[in-house]
């Protein structure tokens, strides 16, 4: 999983790096394309509150942040649409199927270890078939702990402290209950007023000031809390796992900020909850893996502005998932699986006309891997049936999706260095609940919205000792088209609504990225880490309408970043900078709705001590360092330059 | 090698990185030219049009047309009005002159704007919650919101309407009325208000209210039909009233209201059976057309008719003769020229992107169109 490169990238300077987690795969079969990953040391420099901040560090990302510490925050791979993703935490898919996306600002880096995404799919033939379907995928893996001889425990406290009123403490235990048992207990209180100043200013064309205003961002504040238990165990011919996880919280939502409005009276209680267990048999040439997860999610949304209609709605969604996947190592350069996984979901909503909808969807795929040393390549295929019930209502007749993907790697040269990449794949997603029964506005006729990718690329990779301890470059250029695209058309008068497969978008773009770790004097690491993306993602769907071959909202034309970081006897410095060119805000590229490009820049420094078997970190970050004032979406201002404080102990 | 590798992946962020923020610019007017020659003696100078703009967008804007000069003027208020904060707002919803002020209500920003009328300048503004429409009457302006007086149940407020003094812009009171109430007119010294009850689906409202302007207290509420929306008065005093219908198994409707002689009280006189979103009055022609959303075929059913307001008969399935009726794809909006019967027809089109408007002749023939702002819906002459 973890890549030469991401080895690279965490230096072997103190002692806590003895504990990172090495995961021992049982065949240690490189990714035919290898994912984008941050981990370790590298991902706790990079002054990233959640894990949607730590993404806008891969290419073809795009992060839709709402801004502040609750703010919802998604991702969008490639200009596919957040649908697409798929966003997998310790090996099992999160899902919602209420309006299909994952709010990634829930999630904490707290206890993660390492993020990785992969375009297309993770090139892995032994995993979950429901894991073939997205068309990218974020791997989320929290630490599993690693114990040395004569350890029984690990513990370490971690305070946050900082902008925004920030109180974020966070405590980890992990015990090792016997030879081959261990667990790990997380926790997690994180409180924030949400409150930031944010400035608006305009000036006229003859470059006069029109306004400039400061105000501070009201209803944003948040409480919640996470734990989280963990246990793992090794059998003879074997491992398992079991993870139970709960996440608290209750938040206001800000608002988009318009004329006369600078405060809403919107509030969310999430009480998110799941249970998953995996066990990994291995019985010579034949591997097992088995997932099972419950999940129950519970939204209660409350606008309680006097001057708006009341609403107090409750959500309540259920998930029972199980899955089960099987490898046979034919020779010893092909592999074959089939997977099979069975998912029922359920969504109740108090709100009038809603179908109470009940899905019970089955994936099943085959998939082959053949290597051939300096060839690698894998195929595989996914079979989806959904059948869908509703109460008092006739469901939609079922839908099934049948969706192949090739991945192909060659090394041309003896040394393997340098590789190049290609792979093909469709894939689709299932309308949401919300999409098929909300109440007028959903539409049961939809069918799925359907993506086929094409991807070409290279790679160099190259590790070794001296000056340049890694280098790694690669570039990729892909060609997406969303078919049968789900989109609101409007109906009738006033703001109503429906949601029909109407779009059409044509994706072409490319990504390059670049690593290079150095070691100028012997004990100072110095790594570089750049990434550009460009895309040109345009709504083809029809040439009478006014933004036909317009770049669809809120994808820039360029972005990229580039984090400098260096590690000097327990030193470290790090510097990062996020670019995002400038985007629309609407279909029409109108001045209108033109959206300025935004960069910012971050900053950190954090050392490390270590007392006998006691360990401390103190990290002090500063973010939007320029303090630069910008929205990523239209009427959410971002926050201007705001610092963290971040206090551990480790024993 | 390597590091010639790096140089030129490093080449595209030096690129970028030059291509920065500017300051951001009030969003300046655009011009098109319209191909009109008023006539000399015309008492119309021109009109206004306010765009909603999709929700939580801010993007309300305004533009005017001006006979004279010739020029359309697109997104107007923000460079006439460049300090103010945030533009006009959010969800435009009513436009009205009255004497030398144009008031703008915008839903979403809880307040009607006051203009001069001949300039665009900015004079003041009215707070008034979720307002909705606005009339003028005896030197006051009515503006009606979904949001009353909290009374005994806090979570359904009854609608109110609001009356403010067109000289100060201070309210001078307030009339609770039914749920949600949209459109009104003032009738004899009575005002009619249509109540939607919008937000209480499936129990919608579906009553007129009347308002004694005297003591300005609702006096009756006259059943007429779920889900009510416009209201106007034609050139005989009778009312014309819309509803929405639930948007499932009941219909949008339009129904007639007027006095029987020698009785001061309305009454439901007839109800037409057509659907109807919105309407305007040529002479004793009532023009109006309908968007329907049809389940089965998953498409909107657009109508356009024309109804003879003395015999309330359908005289016309439609008022666009030269199939331009074609290329709109959600009517929003319709106003007729009070001197050359010019018909004005909107289109919204996907409620997000610029919309246009339709001019066309008195015997339904496209003059000319132009690109407007988001959703464009609402228009009010000017006068020379």
């Amino acid at each position: 999983m973890t890549t030469a490169a991401a080895h690279a990238a965490e230096p072997a300077d103190t002692a806590h790096t003895l504990r990172e987690v090495v995961v021992t795969a049982r065949r240690p079969a490189d990714d035919i394309i290898p994912a984008q990953v941050l981990s370790g040391d590298e991902l706790r420099r990079l002054n990233s509150n959640s894990v949607a901040d730590a993404l806008r560090y891969f290419s073809g990302v795009q992060v839709k942040d709402y801004g502040g510490v609750g703010g919802i925050k998604t991702v969008n791979i490639r200009s596919m649409g957040t649908n697409h993703t798929g966003v997998v935490y310790d090996g099992v898919e999160l899902g919602n199927a209420q309006n299909g996306q994952i709010d990634l600002g829930q999630f904490s880096l707290d206890n993660i270890e390492a993020i990785s995404l992969y375009n297309g799919q993770k090139s892995e033939i032994l995993q979950p078939a429901k894991d073939f379907g997205s068309a990218g995928s974020i791997y989320m893996r929290t630490r599993t702990p690693q114990f040395a001889d004569g350890e029984t425990y690990h513990a370490r406290a971690t305070m946050r402290t900082g902008s925004f009123d920030l109180i974020n403490p966070s405590a980890l235990v992990e015990l090792r209950l016997s030879e081959r048992t261990n667990a790990s207990l997380s926790a997690e209180w994180l409180n924030s007023s949400g409150r930031y100043k944010f400035r608006y200013r305009r000036v006229n064309p003859a470059g006069e000031l029109a306004y400039d205003t400061t105000a501070v961002r009201e209803n944003g504040d948040i409480n919640a809390t996470r734990l989280e238990i963990n246990f793992n165990g090794t059998l003879p011919q074997g491992e398992w796992h079991f993870k139970a996880y709960n996440y608290n919280s209750e938040r206001g939502v800000p608002g988009a900020i318009v004329n006369n409005v600078w405060r809403r009276g919107e509030r969310i209680w999430d009480t998110n909850s799941f249970a998953q267990g995996r066990y990994t048999g291995y019985f010579g040439r034949f591997t097992t893996l088995n997932s099972i997860k419950y999940a129950h999610y519970r939204t209660h949304y409350v606008n309680n502005d006097d001057k708006q209609v009341k609403i107090d709605n409750l959500y309540k969604q259920k998930e029972l998932y199980f899955s089960s996947s099987n490898q046979y190592e034919a020779t010893a350069w092909l592999r074959v699986s089939a997977a099979y996984d069975l998912m029922w979901n359920t969504l109740e909503a108090d709100v009038y006309g809603f179908a109470k909808p009940d899905r019970i969807s089955q994936f099943l795929s085959a998939a082959a891997a053949v290597d051939l040393g300096r060839l690698k390549a894998q195929a595989s295929a996914l079979g989806t049936f959904i059948h869908d019930r509703l109460q008092g209502q006739q469901a939609p007749p079922d839908k099934s999706v049948f969706t192949p993907a090739v991945f192909a790697s060659w090394a041309p040269l003896r040394s393997r260095d340098f590789s190049v990449r290609a792979f093909y794949k469709r894939s689709f997603r299932m309308p949401t609940f919300n999409d098929l029964y909300y109440a007028d506005m959903g539409n049961s006729q939809l069918s799925p919205e359907r993506v086929t990718q094409y991807n070409l690329g290279l790679v160099y990779d190259h590790a070794g000792s001296g000056l340049i301890t890694a280098a790694r470059v690669s570039s990729d250029i892909y060609y997406n088209r969303v078919r049968d695209k789900i989109v609101a058309y409007p109906k009738g008068q006033q703001f109503r609504w429906t949601m029909l497969n109407l779009g059409l978008v044509d994706i072409r773009g490319g990504d390059a990225t670049a690593l290079l770790t150095i070691q100028p004097v012997r004990g100072l690491f110095v790594t570089g880490r750049a990434q550009y993306t460009f895309q040109r993602a345009i709504d083809i769907t029809n040439p009478a309408d006014n933004y036909y071959r317009d770049q669809i909202p809120y994808i820039p034309r360029h972005s990229g970043s580039a984090v400098l970081n260096a590690t000097w006897r327990g030193w470290g410095l790090n510097y990062s900078w996020i670019y995002v060119g400038e985007r629309y805000n609407q279909q029409e590229n109108i001045r209108y709705n033109y959206t300025q490009p935004w960069y910012t820049s971050d900053l950190s420094v954090s050392k490390d001590l270590r007392l006998g078997r006691v360990g401390l970190r103190a990290l002090l970050e500063v973010n939007n360092l320029l303090s630069q004032d910008y929205d990523v979406i239209l009427n959410y201002p971002m926050p201007k330059r705001n610092y963290r404080i971040t206090l551990s102990v480790e024993i | 090698m390597q590091q010639f590798y790096i140089f030129i992946f490093f080449c595209p962020l030096l690129w970028v990185a030059t291509s920065c923020r500017d300051d951001e610019l009030v969003v300046p007017t655009e011009y098109d030219i319209i191909p009109e020659v008023p006539s000399a003696e015309s008492k119309v100078r021109g009109f206004y049009l306010v765009n909603e703009g999709n929700m939580g967008s801010n993007k309300c804007t305004l533009d005017y047309f001006d006979y004279f000069t010739g020029l359309y003027a697109r997104n107007f208020y923000a460079e006439r009005n460049p300090s103010v904060v945030k533009e006009l707002g959010d969800v435009g919803n009513d436009i009205g002159i009255y004497g030398s002020k144009l008031y703008v209500v915008v839903n979403c920003s809880h307040k009607v704007e006051v203009l001069d009328a001949r300039t665009g300048v900015r004079i003041g503004q009215i707070d008034i919650p979720n307002c909705r429409y606005v009339r003028f009457h005896r030197g006051s302006a009515y503006v009606s919101s979904y949001v009353g007086p909290v009374l005994i149940d806090p979570d359904a407020p009854k609608g109110a309407v609001y009356r403010v003094d067109t000289l100060s812009l201070a309210v001078t009171g307030k009339v609770s009325v039914g749920y949600q109430p949209e459109e009104m007119e003032i009738v004899d010294d009575y005002m009619y208000v249509a109540n939607s009850g919008g937000y209480r689906a499936p129990d919608y409202d579906n009553t007129v209210s009347v308002v004694q302007m005297v003591d300005f207290k609702q006096v009756q509420q006259i059943a007429v039909g779920i889900n009510l929306h416009r209201l106007k008065k034609d050139r005989y005093g009778k009312l014309w009233v819309t509803s929405r219908g639930d948007y499932q198994s009941r219909p949008s409707r339009l129904y007639v209201l007027e006095k029987k002689p020698g009785y001061n009280e309305m009454r439901v006189a007839d109800t037409i059976p057509v659907a109807c979103s919105n309407m305007a009055f040529r002479g004793d022609s009532l023009l109006y057309y309908a968007t329907e959303w049809n389940n089965y075929t998953a498409q909107n059913t657009i109508s356009y008719g024309v109804i003879d307001v003395r015999t309330r008969e359908v005289i016309s399935t439609n008022f666009i003769t030269d199939g331009t009726e074609k290329e709109i794809t959600i009517p929003y909006g319709i106003a007729v020229h009070p001197e050359t019967g010019d018909i004005f027809v909107t289109d919204a089109k996907n409620y997000v992107s610029s919309g246009t408007l339709y001019c066309f002749s008195p015997d339904g023939r496209k003059k000319w169109s132009v690109r407007t702002g988001d959703i464009p819906a609402h228009i009010t002459f000017l006068p020379r």
